[in-house]
């Protein structure tokens, strides 16, 4: 049998070769290989890890919705748009992601902070829609992490190491997110005195279980019918009325599943108010959770893993995840 | 593939052996004589996983059954200038686990257990020697189960699955590992113990959880894995579709999900996989299909019954020649049975295969698909597709008798041409076996030197030596210190 050369395949070109767009060039060439940088995005969660270098220069990561395949459940979407404006472009098609909109807030901003939506039972974590992202490092060169396919196991999962890292690896430029389907119906309901866990045992519609020591709110969300038959279950658990959701208290507390579904307010100092994300672990407090103590192995990796990515430490400086 | 090479390599390295070695001495010392095999049939054994791929010979092979006893192997390894090679069932198809540089290889099978099984936060904490399929089994009573579930899953265990990422057909809709894994406690290469990730929502730090998830052992090993439990869906609607070709089911893929469905699966099977399939599993698939989609949706009553609807409405409109909707459990398992089967059927066509892995877009499976079956062709190479079309993962299992001379070389090829067209069409090289030694060189087609040099600090940031599992993932020029850590077996009396 006679080989021959593979023949060019159709489509964009292979990875390695994929070029890099004149915004996307244009930002490694602002950051650049030297001097402490930082990048801004809305703003909205600006004193995450610490306050920053004021010296560091403020770069700022490019706008615009590159490429939406509805049939493929990806977006490619420059860092600098925001989560609100990619909404909207996908909303046309029926889809969204899981990163949490805020007024203002960005996509890059979402990713390098890390934080989920309060819908996280139902949408997953953010860290689980970064397909690939493309960033530019210390040295001020484009670097992609990550494949343009929804599935992926080509090397080491850089992507899920830039999420939540605050900027301190790379400045993200691009990325490319899983999407997911609308849901035919999003409804808020409300019931006083019912039972967190109980809640979470039933329902099967449930995309946020809200807990705030009295009341518990749930998400349904689904099918119409599912959604019905969901909420006439739960109605064996409480009083469930239509509601809007809960304000929530702007400290955010990690805990575990099991923990939040049993806080209180002896741990606020007894009087503080608190919300729960009942399944996730997220507590929306009114105070700061003391500091956690990292294990000297964990902070030493951690420490290895700065020092491997920001040999001199000039990417958003001040700051660590 | 230099299988026969390496095997004979192998005897004679182990009747050289005369008296005991002193890295022998120092594990035995450290695990009992029991748990440390030195004789060349245990080195024969952990040489090879499930691929066609057969570099190095394997060191001593340490069955450790704690944590502590994995701590002592890195410690006596790292002080004989040795490299570590974990492994599990040896289910991988990437050979991931071979042992490159005569290292110390530890077999995980004997941690085996599940630790704690926490209701409350919906994880259990197991050992990484845990069979898959046996995770679920054991949680069961409670309603709940590990949702990766890839074909090996009657043997292939947690362990593996954290090194490699893996996948299953229902991590369409549930997704890899990565996203059921809380936390992994992990024995790093200089025997320090470290938890990576934790029960909280949000762990402080880097994500080194996501980072050491399919590190292929290149970050360390892992020694207990907490993973979250899912529960089971009340309701699950499986459906067999039969199409006169392939392009016609790839394209009820896209329309499926361009529809607003995640289904649960979405696997394609083209005539010749759908044949061999019915001759060995006898799975009800209809034998004159050009191609069949088995899918599978799932969730509450009702809305499981309108993505039934919409599935069938869909796939007709697409051409399905018949759309079967599996009456009972007994039905749907049958369905399955005959996927899960797929690649034991084909050694009724011949003696061997490669199965390979690439990932395409899903809008480019027909096209892509019809690629592989001309390179096949033109290699004169029988290839059988069977696949997790949902998310695009491409499985070609090239069929070939290696008793036929240039036959290799010929699926060689072939493979390589496989890589190029996804690639070209904007895929990826791996969707769920990894790259091990089967595709480390070809990273390159896929990624840029700056990402690969990204790749290398995050593996050395773990592991500054590059004393675990060197020689895989990486291309060479991208990870020097492999070279030194693979250079020092050498001289050494395992070589």
């Amino acid at each position: 049998m006679e080989l021959t050369a593979p023949r060019a395949a159709p489509g964009a070109g292979p990875g390695a070769a994929a070029a890099v767009d004149e915004a996307l060039a244009e930002f490694a060439a602002e950051v650049g290989p030297s001097g402490p940088v930082c990048v801004r995005g809305g703003g909205t969660r600006w004193c995450q890890g610490g306050p920053g270098d004021p010296e560091a220069r403020v770069v700022a990561a490019p706008a615009g919705v590159i490429d939406f395949e509805p049939a493929e459940m990806t977006v490619r979407v420059r860092a600098g748009t925001t989560v609100a404006d990619l909404h909207q472009t996908l909303a046309a098609a029926g889809q969204r992601t899981a990163l949490p909109v805020r007024p203002s807030g960005t996509v890059g901003g979402a990713l390098a902070v890390g934080e989920s939506s309060p819908a996280r039972l139902g949408l997953g974590p953010v860290r689980d829609a970064l397909l690939q992202a493309r960033y530019v490092d210390a040295e001020g060169r484009v670097v992609t992490a990550g494949a343009p396919t929804v599935k992926n196991v080509s090397g080491f999962d850089l992507c899920k190491l830039l999420v939540g890292s605050l900027g301190t690896i790379g400045l993200i430029g691009e990325a490319l997110l899983r999407t997911r389907p609308i849901p035919q119906t999003e409804r808020w309901v409300r019931a006083a005195g019912a039972d967190p866990k109980s809640v979470l045992g039933q329902s099967r519609t449930a995309a946020s279980i809200l807990w705030d020591g009295s009341a518990v709110w749930v998400l349904a969300s689904g099918y119409e019918v599912d959604v019905e038959a969901d909420l006439g279950e739960l109605a064996g658990l409480g009083d469930f009325e239509p509601a809007d959701p809960p304000e929530l208290p702007p400290h955010r507390w990690s805990c575990s599943p099991a923990s939040a579904a049993s806080f209180g307010p002896e741990r606020l100092g007894g009087d503080g108010r608190f919300v729960a994300e009942i399944g996730v672990g997220v507590v929306h407090a009114d105070r700061p959770q003391p500091p956690r103590q990292m294990s000297p192995g964990a902070a030493r990796l951690n420490d290895q893993i700065k020092a491997r990515f920001d040999p001199t430490g000039r990417l958003n400086p001040g700051r660590r995840p | 593939m230099t299988g026969l090479l390496s095997r004979a390599a192998g005897r004679v390295a182990g009747r050289r052996r005369s008296r005991p070695d002193p890295l022998v001495a120092d594990l035995v010392a450290a695990l009992g004589p029991d748990r440390v095999q030195a004789d060349a049939a245990a080195r024969y054994l952990a040489s090879r996983d499930a691929s066609i791929f057969s570099e190095g010979t394997a060191g001593p092979v340490c069955f450790p059954a704690s944590t502590e006893q994995v701590q002592a192997c890195m410690r006596i390894a790292a002080r004989h200038h040795r490299a570590v090679v974990p492994r599990g069932a040896g289910t991988g198809l990437s050979g991931g686990a071979a042992p490159l540089g005569s290292p110390v290889v530890l077999s995980m099978t004997g941690m085996n257990s599940v630790l704690e099984v926490d209701l409350d936060n919906r994880v259990a904490w197991v050992q990484p020697g845990l069979v898959n399929l046996e995770l679920s089994r054991r949680v069961a009573a409670h309603g709940l189960h590990f949702a990766p579930d890839p074909s090996s899953q009657q043997a292939c265990t947690i362990g593996g699955n954290v090194a490699n990422n893996s996948g299953g057909p229902h991590c369409l809709a549930y997704g890899v590992t990565s996203a059921h894994v809380a936390a992994v406690e992990v024995v790093l290469s200089d025997g320090e113990v470290v938890v990576l990730g934790g029960l909280e929502a949000e762990p402080g730090g880097y994500d080194l959880r996501g980072a050491f998830i399919g590190s292929e052992g290149l970050c360390g090993i892992a020694t207990a894995v907490a993973v979250r439990l899912t529960p089971n869906p009340p309701a699950v609607k499986t459906m067999l579709a039969a199409y006169p070709d392939a392009a016609s089911a790839a394209a009820t893929v896209g329309a499926v999900i361009a529809d607003g469905m995640v289904p649960a699966a979405i696997e394609l099977m083209d005539a010749r996989a759908v044949a061999v399939i019915e001759e060995f599993a006898r799975a009800g698939y209809p034998r004159d299909a050009g191609a069949v989609l088995l899918i599978e949706v799932d969730g509450m009553d009702g809305g499981a019954a309108i993505q039934a609807d919409r599935v069938v409405a869909i796939a007709s409109a697409n051409g399905a020649a018949s759309v079967r909707v599996a009456a009972d459990e007994a039905e749907r398992a049958r369905l399955w049975k005959g996927r899960k089967n797929a690649f034991g059927a084909v050694a009724n066509l011949e003696p061997d295969y490669y199965l390979h892995d690439t990932v395409v877009p899903r809008s480019k499976l027909a096209e892509v698909i019809e690629a592989v079956g001309e390179i096949a062709d033109r290699h004169g190479v029988s290839v059988i597709n069977v696949f997790h079309a949902g998310d695009g993962n491409l499985h070609p299992i090239l069929a070939y008798d290696s008793r036929i001379e240039g036959m290799t070389e010929r699926v060689a090829a072939a493979g390589e041409e496989i890589i190029e067209v996804s690639l070209a069409a904007g895929g990826a090289l791996s969707g769920e076996h990894g790259i091990g030694v089967e595709k480390r060189d070809h990273m390159d087609k896929m990624f840029s030197p700056a990402d690969l040099d990204h790749q290398n600090r995050l593996r050395q940031a773990f592991d500054p030596h590059c004393r675990m599992n060197p020689g895989k993932v990486l291309p060479s020029p991208h990870s020097c210190a492999d070279i030194a850590s693979l250079k020092a077996a050498d001289g050494a009396l395992w070589g």
